[in-house]
């Protein structure tokens, strides 16, 4: 049986050396085959002039557009900062149960809070929340467990504090 | 298990809904949307949410508006406002509706997490305040009232329908029948029953010390009022008082109390603020309070205020069919609280507390159980354990002959059957005595 295809679809600039690990780590969490692409899209469509942010639910419904015979679940994977009507500002989101999903690296820089940027933080968080993200359209909710990376995180130390793999919960969960 | 929190999501705008509902789904709650509010209370009126999450500024019916419609119709609903335009007047007038909370959109993930999770922890809290009450009040049932006899089942179905009224109550009965524990059953079994239940035995009190009792004093009212003290109406707030013995109570006292019956509102023993305070009234007493007013010994009119229902308590020797479920009872609790093991008792024993008057009703009957335990080889009460001897004779003889009979019984039994001896403390010759046991048909099983 072969195993089922990821795809990470990226918008805008990203190191390689990023979106290979990242890669990785989804295929060794979700045991599967995972395929990088760029997307090329003008995002200036889909900023709002009066948050100054890209709108979420717009660029979502961008990537769940697209269309990979071969993919099972696609993740779009972006350097902007993300909204949704309701909330000052998002790291992800994803349909639940769904085939697609969106992940920022924006808010993952330590920069950003004014420390001094670390390279191994943001690569750490941004993997976690693009596993975070693909569990979603696996059917997982959120799950209290202290360290699993579904647990639900709304500030980046949050997200620090969790592990980068499934509980064995959540493993069974999805059957992997 | 927690069971699964429900959210209704309120909004004209379709994205707002949209990602709330996402975000919520996401979080393991079962999540449904309205675009407005009159669809909103229509989908409340078949359905129950834990938590509804409304937008204030929507075109028809405004979410203020919802949220005092959503208040009437179940008051204890969770409704978190939400809106685009902030200012303090509407955030005032939401919280004064009885919005749980109110927020700004758009807000920080975290805000909204923890928003979520503390009405959660709300939610769960009186999950376990309703659970716990209802393990209260079926506890204090299960104390309370035991008896399968007509007698007693009707007087229940009385207690049923009394309790969820308002009215005042006189149960009467005689001593030792448990006046106070149906009063408690009108309690528990009342609205009130999570406000106070406040027992006062008038026939104890002089009437000064009642008078302080019932509506409390101020500091230095008399000699030894150090402190202000409530009094047991103003304890009573929103629950029972009882009002034990009312009979007992003096003329000028009887007065008191109907001032405040009608008014509900009193002044404390030296003070001179009125405080108000609304309980209800149960009262019990042995007398025949009917003829008292007749004697002119009770007020009529604090009597018809009083005893807008008056309850009658059975007393033990009408309804004897009940005794052996209450032996039962009362030998579990004496054995649970001396910690013994659960002990029987033997047929003839209860046969002849079967037979007995108990003219101390279930009081008497309580009394004889927790001394034949004390007394007793703690593994079966016997006949020897329990103290009608003495009395037996008194309580059921119809006869001169009934008499002589249970009496040259009870004086054989005492002797084990030895007829010398028996015959030597009835002070009977042998001879004498067998004629009465042949008379009376006595044989030893006789007990």
């Amino acid at each position: 049986m072969s195993l089922p295809n990821i795809t990470l679809i990226s918008f805008g600039y990203f190191e390689k050396d990023l979106l290979e690990n990242t890669a990785d780590a989804v295929k060794n969490e979700f045991r599967c085959s995972v395929n990088i692409k760029e997307g090329h899209v003008d995002l200036s469509e889909f900023f709002d002039q009066s948050r100054r942010q890209y709108n979420g639910n717009s660029l979502l419904k961008l990537v769940d557009s697209m269309s990979f015979p071969d993919s099972l679940k696609t993740l779009g994977l972006f350097n902007v900062d993300l909204f949704i009507p309701i909330l000052t500002f998002i790291f992800g989101q994803a349909f639940l149960g769904g085939r697609s999903g969106i992940a920022s690296l924006y808010r993952f820089n330590n920069e950003r809070y004014g420390m001094t940027g670390d390279n191994q933080f943001l690569l750490d968080r941004f993997k976690k929340e693009v596993i975070h993200e693909l569990g979603h359209t696996f059917g997982l909710i959120h799950c209290h467990n202290q360290t699993c990376v579904m647990r639900s995180s709304t500030y980046v130390e949050d997200i620090d504090q969790k592990n980068l793999q499934l509980c064995s919960n959540c493993r069974e969960e999805i059957g992997i | 298990m927690a069971r699964k929190i429900s959210i209704l999501i309120v909004d004209d705008e379709e994205s707002v809904r949209d990602s709330l509902y996402n975000w919520f789904l996401e979080d393991g709650f079962r999540v449904e949307c309205a675009e407005n509010a009159r669809k909103a209370l229509t989908i409340l009126e078949s359905d129950q949410f834990d938590i509804i999450l409304a937008d204030i500024k929507m075109p028809g019916m405004d979410g203020l508006e919802m949220l005092r419609r959503i208040k009437s119709l179940k008051s204890d609903a969770i409704v978190i406002v939400m809106t685009a335009f902030a200012t303090v007047d509407t955030a005032v007038k939401a919280l004064k509706d009885g919005a749980y909370d109110y927020v700004t959109k758009p807000f920080d993930p975290d805000d909204l997490t923890h928003l979520i999770r503390n009405a959660t922890k709300q939610i769960s809290l009186t999950d376990e305040n309703e659970t716990l009450k209802k393990k209260v009040v079926s506890l204090e049932n299960v104390e309370d009232l035991i008896g399968e006899s007509d007698a007693m089942k009707d007087m229940l179905r009385e207690v049923e329908s009394v309790a969820q009224t308002n009215s005042s109550v006189i149960i009467t009965g005689e001593s030792g029948t448990g006046k106070e524990l149906v009063a408690r059953a009108i309690h528990a079994n009342s609205p009130r029953k999570f406000f106070p239940f406040v027992s006062v035995h008038c026939g104890a009190l002089t009437e000064s010390l009642l008078e302080s009792e019932l509506f409390g004093h101020e500091k230095g009212a008399f000699t030894g009022a150090m402190y202000n003290r409530k009094g047991r109406f103003e304890m009573a707030d929103s629950g029972s008082i009882f009002l034990d013995e009312i009979a007992t109570i003096s003329t000028k006292m009887q007065v008191e109390l109907l001032r405040v019956l009608e008014s509900k509102t009193f002044m404390r023993v030296g003070g001179n603020k009125e405080i108000s305070s609304d309980f209800r009234v149960i009262c019990a007493t042995n007398k025949d309070l009917k003829s008292m007013v007749e004697n002119g010994n009770f007020r009529e009119d604090l009597y018809y205020r009083l005893n807008v229902v008056n309850i009658q308590i059975p007393p033990l020797r009408d309804r004897k069919e009940d005794i052996p479920l209450l032996v039962g009872y009362f030998i579990k609790k004496y054995c649970i609280s001396m910690n013994k093991p659960l002990a029987t008792i033997d047929p003839t024993a209860m046969k002849r507390l079967q037979e007995f008057n108990f003219p101390g009703n279930i009081r008497e009957l309580e009394n004889m159980i927790e001394r034949a335990i004390v007394v007793g080889d703690g593994k079966k009460i016997s006949l020897k354990d329990l103290p009608l001897e003495k009395t037996i004779i008194n309580s059921s003889a119809e006869s001169l002959d009934d008499f002589e009979k249970a009496f040259v019984l009870q004086i054989l039994n005492k002797y084990s059957w030895n007829i010398s001896r028996t015959a030597k403390a009835l002070k009977v010759d042998r001879v004498t005595l067998y004629h009465k046991i042949k008379k009376y048909d006595l044989k030893p099983s006789d007990q």
